[in-house]
């Protein structure tokens, strides 16, 4: 096996993942959900960036660069992309736990399921 | 129960994540970068000499994938138009308030 | 809602609106020159729609005005996306061509050039719109959709 330092970003998504997912699994508040989803998704924008990287590369900007020799750009891009995804999904489920507290006066997951039935 | 069973699927899961945590290459050393490097380096079609752009990632971002960029707006304008139209205000009656 | 904070905090605010919508401009402008562009640019606009809102409340009526200035930044970027269509949709037709934008920049490193990039740094200025009309759009309408919401002990 190699050795884990070397892959001490990878292991570093895996964690936040691992965190996001516990959140979203074992916690019963909308908001606490939420953030775990917006946990998972940083772990994912950090692994793409993660990919990225070429050893001594520098940012992927010919302005007053330091160096001639940088990171790859496309998956840079690709996070901004998704950056904006997720920010937009955020707000859209914040507005749905607004819309279940108004209608069931609770943002429990179990309490408004048992509401529903 | 059903906690038991979500902490089963949290323990696979997470194996499943530092299995393929191991079998990555080795952080800084990607392989297969020709795509990128016409990117930064190609002296006739490359970002510098056909957009006339310093900041590469912008130059992908609004030329040579346009289209992801213009879905991505599409996806934010109907993600403000979801927020709009969950928190309208509504009156008792149903009927519409305007602001 | 119509809370409304301290003397202190409003004055600040006035004060500080104006450098951060200053340095959102920066960064949308310069998008094609330096870290940033119209998504960052657009999403430092509306923190001050934020500092706004925490400071006077989320009064009036900003709905119609935002949701058409959302509107139009993305079609005036399809529209500018569209007009490359001699060649293909998002071809840089402005790009060295000496008119708006069309200055040219030496390969390899260089102090960088504001009149350069073609389509690029309009495109950066529509998405900067569209992006800031639509972030204050949405911490404006859950600003006003909380005047309802009681507030209630957080469960875990």
């Amino acid at each position: 096996m190699i050795s884990w330092f070397l892959h001490l970003p990878f292991l570093v998504v895996g964690i936040l993942v691992a965190i996001g997912l516990y959140t979203v699994l074992f916690k019963n508040n909308l908001i606490k959900i939420i953030m775990g989803i917006a946990i998972i998704q940083n772990g994912v924008n950090l692994f793409l960036i993660s990919l990225a990287y070429r050893k001594d590369g520098v940012a992927p900007i010919w302005t007053s660069a330091p160096d001639e020799f940088m990171v790859m750009p496309t998956p840079h891009a690709l996070t901004l992309t998704s950056i904006v995804i997720g920010l937009a999904t955020t707000a859209l489920l914040l507005s749905f736990v607004m819309m279940i507290k108004r209608h069931y006066g609770t943002i429990d997951a179990d309490k408004v399921r048992r509401c529903r039935e | 129960m059903r906690k038991s069973v979500a902490a089963l699927a949290f323990l696979i899961v997470f194996a499943f994540l530092l299995l393929g945590m191991s079998q990555l290459r080795p952080f800084g050393e990607p392989e297969n970068t020709e795509m990128d490097d016409y990117f930064l380096y190609d002296q006739e079609e490359g970002s510098q000499a056909h957009n006339q752009v310093n900041n590469i990632v912008t130059a992908i971002l609004f030329d040579y994938r346009g289209l992801d960029t213009l879905g991505e707006a599409t996806v934010l304008f109907s993600a403000v138009s979801g927020v709009v139209t969950v928190l309208r205000k509504v009156k008792k009656s149903g009927k519409e308030v305007q602001g | 809602m119509n809370w409304k904070m301290s003397r202190v905090v409003r004055t600040i605010a006035d004060i500080m609106v104006v450098p951060i919508i200053i340095f959102g401009i920066y960064l949308i402008i310069h998008g094609h020159l330096s870290p940033g562009g119209g998504f960052q640019g657009g999403a430092v606009i509306a923190s001050s729609t934020a500092l706004l809102i925490i400071a006077y409340g989320s009064f009036g009526k900003h709905k119609d005005s935002l949701s058409s200035l959302e509107s139009t930044g993305l079609t005036l970027f399809i529209l500018i996306a569209f007009l490359g269509l001699g060649y293909t949709v998002f071809y840089n037709f402005l790009a060295s061509g000496g008119a708006v934008f069309g200055g040219t920049v030496p390969y390899g490193i260089n102090p960088g050039r504001l009149d350069s990039g073609g389509t690029v740094p309009l495109m950066n200025i529509m998405v900067g719109l569209e992006v800031t009309a639509a972030l204050s759009l949405i911490l404006w309408m859950m600003a006003k959709g909380s005047d309802s919401m009681d507030v209630e002990e957080a469960s875990v």
